[in-house]
């Protein structure tokens, strides 16, 4: 990925902004420019809380490149408590104890690098949420 | 609008083509699909490929193709869909034709999938999905339809025995098409026993990385009378949609909206309904996807996928023979090729040209072809007149 | 006025003994453990860094704080093992906070005292009134070379501090320094691993420098160690600030809430300002807090804080330090540890 387009998700990755919709209240992440709900086109900011539960996930063996060192790692979807689903790895657990209503919370940790050489790309993953 | 019709078809053996580069592979579909039609008016080409620049660095297949083909200053254009290209370039012909813009339309789907490594391809692929909030977060195609299979198993109680049935059918089928990658059966034993890709999915959960091009000719149905010697193929009706291209944002993971309109309004347009279908070549990309498919389609109630196809619905022999072609996950799955290629199977069963894997009395074809995880689908019917 | 408003520190979930890294080389443990006080330590997951941490505790200082991060006027990061040689790590940890863009943001390296250092700086910035708020973050993912005595104890962590002149959790009370160019423990640049003076590290080094400096500030401040509630020296095992505590007057009730060590490691940057955080844990209103810490080079930072009646009201908004080290901790294997640590790196 290159830098300008990984710089340009920083609000997104770093801060997990996302944008309500101030006609109909529909909160969307990523942001959008068009309300998909209604097709109103302005929104507020609204940092998201990171808390929810995982709604499904699985466990990547066979890694693209890029991620070929992390195998294996479980990716899912969260939803969190503000409604908005999205998508991210599942870190810091056991892969094969994970289970599908489990508690998450977001943390901000390295996503992939460009080789040994080039830029970090840091963002958002998921952990189980035991209260620490 | 005109009828159009299908007035020749042409592909090449699907698998690890070493010795064929991309434009090798769309001359040698192109060359059986004009030996089939017995014409030699072109009128225009649409090219279905998903991503000829990420596997072989090569755009403008627009101009290349009709070039490697002899058709100087023929009108050329690529269309993409990501996996339903192939499709896209079957409805992009059809409208030139029945829009009366021209009048014989050769369609080419096309991928060449070998030249990179394993790891490069599945990058490639990845770009069907949500780059930025997909993709990013190191997702692979298998791990989509993973999420999906492991929400349908936990939903609806799916087996992995009944996903792995989807493989064995498709498999049984495709050891009758010689222009299959793996031409062999398999067991629902090795199917769940090969390796893990992403759970619960293992290797022949998936459709595999292929190399291959299909070809299709259209033209006028009143052209194609005065020019076939065998029964007419008429797409009678074509249905497009699509769908969120993030699986984080489907209204319901398990329920494909796009699939379902698509075929609805391709049924409609044909003045069809699911019951009237004699078969389908629908988008075995994974085992799971094949029954997302048929209960987005309606072809049985949510949830019942898995059982049906364990019961035989689905087989050759049975009340909804899906695949006879051994789908993508036999026969191979050249991304931009499939769409094309599934109509080539349409036309082949309906003319009962297809052998030991022949459906018998096969009179009206669904091919639904889809990109990505269900963001986008497109839907033939073709009938035999 | 000015002191701490808010504090976070950030453990990673995983850990490895020392009897584990010793069978590998063929090292006595009971020795190791015995010699150095060392128990285990934390080890960062392979998604885990400098800036990673630093963003998680510092959002647990901001938890305690409840400031809008825009009030932040300055980011300072300490540490060893800065994610890149060049590109800031505070930029990062700006941005991910929100306090971008009107903040003064540094990197700041003196080994294991880089933490107190930002600290120091934060502290005496906002005192000139120059900014409202600013944070210091010690933080460190440093290595030891494998087989080295110091892969025992190389350990990871963060420690945030927001610091204010209103809505304090602890008044600063006053700051002093010791300072020498005293070459005990350096890397070169282009290397991967430190090397160190072995016995040189002692006397001459850590127990000089933190002496002078607890000296200096007790002497400025008029107090002797028994008007302390608690004390914290930098921890690089378990026995030199027990050791160093002892010689200036200082009894276990004080320094015990601190030491991290035995079972964290010596998280270098981190290392004082986490057992700084581990007393606020557990301090009453109004403890006089002695820290004084060290990085090899060499020097020692000092202060002395006196906590308020807030660090109550706030100190449960965000996970204790304690809970994190003692509750939230997987063991793994050397082999995972080298994977994780990128000791050994899978062929491409």
């Amino acid at each position: 990925m290159q830098v300008p387009r990984f710089w340009r998700e920083i609000p997104r990755y770093y801060r997990l902004e996302a944008a309500a919709c101030v006609q109909c209240d529909a909160l969307h992440f990523p942001p959008r420019k068009i309300c998909p709900s209604c097709g109103a086109n302005a929104f507020e900011t609204v940092r998201l809380s990171g808390r929810g539960a995982l709604t499904t996930f699985t466990i990547i063996r066979t890694p693209p490149s890029g991620f070929t060192d992390q195998a294996p790692y479980a990716v899912g979807i969260v939803e969190l408590d503000e409604g908005v689903r999205l998508m991210a790895q599942i870190t810091d657990c056991d892969v094969d104890t994970l289970k599908t209503g489990d508690r998450m919370i977001a943390k901000f940790r390295r996503i992939r690098e460009e080789g040994r050489t080039g830029v970090i790309m840091y963002g958002y993953k998921f952990v189980p949420d035991v209260g620490v | 609008m005109r009828d159009v019709a299908i007035i020749g078809i042409g592909m090449t053996r699907f698998g690890e083509l070493w010795e064929s580069s991309i434009r090798d592979l769309c001359v040698e579909a192109a060359l059986a699909c004009f030996n089939d039609a017995g014409i030699d008016r072109l009128d225009s080409i649409t090219i279905g490929s998903m991503s000829s620049g990420l596997f072989t660095g090569q755009e403008h297949l627009a101009s290349l193709v009709p070039d490697y083909l002899g058709r100087r200053n023929v009108p050329a254009v690529r269309v993409e869909s990501a996996c339903a290209s192939g499709g896209q370039a079957v409805r992009t012909a059809f409208l030139e034709v029945a829009s009366g813009m021209s009048d014989v339309v050769l369609a080419i789907g096309v991928e060449k999938m070998t030249d990179v490594s394993g790891g490069e391809a599945t990058y490639a692929l990845a770009t069907a999905a949500d780059q930025d909030y997909e993709a990013f977060h190191g997702v692979t195609f298998p791990g989509l339809y993973a999420m999906m299979a492991r929400a349908h198993m936990e939903r609806f109680g799916t087996t992995r025995d009944q996903l792995a049935q989807v493989a064995v059918k498709n498999h049984e089928n495709g050891s009758h098409n010689p222009h299959a990658q793996f031409p062999f059966t398999v067991t629902r034993k090795q199917v769940i026993n090969s390796v893990m890709i992403a759970d619960p999915l293992t290797l022949l959960d998936c459709s595999p990385i292929t190399d291959g091009a299909a070809a299709v000719l259209v033209a006028p149905a009143e052209m194609a009378r005065e020019l076939q010697r065998g029964p007419l193929t008429v797409i009678t009706g074509i249905g497009h949609a699509t769908d969120t291209i993030s699986i984080a944002h489907r209204a319901d993971l398990l329920h494909l909206d796009a699939i379902e309109l698509a075929s609805s309004r391709a049924l409609g347009m044909a003045g069809k309904s699911i019951e009237d279908i004699d078969f389908a070549e629908v988008h075995d990309c994974f085992t799971i996807a094949e029954i997302l498919v048929l209960e987005s389609m309606g072809v049985v109630p949510a949830g019942q996928g898995g059982p049906a196809t364990l019961d035989g619905l689905t087989a050759l022999d049975g009340d909804f023979p899906v695949n006879p072609s051994g789908g993508l996950k036999s026969k191979g799955h050249p991304v931009g090729a499939t769409g094309v290629a599934q109509i080539c199977e349409a036309v082949t069963q309906l003319r009962g040209a297809a052998g030991d894997r022949q459906i018998p009395n096969a009179r009206i074809a669904l091919t639904q072809n889809m990109g990505g995880s269900g963001g986008s689908s497109v839907v033939h019917i073709v009938e035999a007149r | 006025m000015v002191g701490i408003v808010g504090y976070g520190t950030q453990i990673p979930r995983y850990r490895i003994r020392v009897e584990d890294i010793a069978s590998v080389w063929g090292a006595d443990a009971p020795s190791y453990k015995r010699g150095l006080n060392l128990n285990e330590k934390s080890v960062p997951g392979p998604d885990e860094d400098t800036a990673t941490l630093s963003v998680n505790a510092a959002r647990n200082a901001l938890l305690r704080a409840g400031i809008d991060p825009q009030l932040i006027g300055a980011v300072y990061v300490g540490s060893e093992s800065h994610p890149y040689a060049v590109k800031p790590t505070g930029t990062i940890v700006s941005e991910a906070l929100g306090a971008c863009p009107r903040v003064h943001t540094a990197d700041l390296e003196f080994a294991c005292k880089a933490g107190t250092e930002g600290l120091f700086i934060a502290l005496h910035e906002v005192q000139s009134g120059v900014i409202t708020h600013a944070l210091a973050i010690g933080a460190d993912t440093s290595q030891g070379a494998p087989g080295d005595a110091l892969e025992y104890s190389a350990a990871a962590g963060a420690a945030a501090f927001i610091v204010g002149s209103e809505d304090l959790i602890a008044e600063l009370l006053t700051t002093d320094v010791y300072m020498t160019d005293t070459a005990d423990f350096w890397r070169r640049e282009h290397t991967p691993y430190p090397e160190h003076g072995g016995r040189f590290t002692g006397v001459p080094a850590y127990f000089r420098h933190v002496t002078g400096a607890a000296k200096a500030i007790m002497d400025r401040a008029e107090m002797a160690p028994e008007d302390f509630d608690y004390c914290i020296f930098h921890q690089p095992n378990g026995k030199f600030p027990v050791q160093v505590a002892r010689k200036l007057g200082f009894t276990e009730e004080q320094w015990a809430p601190g030491l991290l060590s035995p079972t964290l490691g010596n998280t270098y940057s981190g290392s004082s300002p986490m057992g700084l955080a581990a007393t606020l844990d557990v301090a009453n209103p109004g403890a006089h807090i002695l820290l004084v810490s060290y990085g090899s080079g060499a020097g020692s930072d000092a202060f002395i804080f006196r906590t308020t009646e807030r660090l109550t009201d706030v100190r449960d908004r965000a996970p204790h330090t304690r809970t994190q080290l003692d509750e939230y901790r997987v063991h793994i294997p050397y082999g995972t540890y080298a994977k994780f640590r990128r000791k050994i790196l899978k062929a491409e």
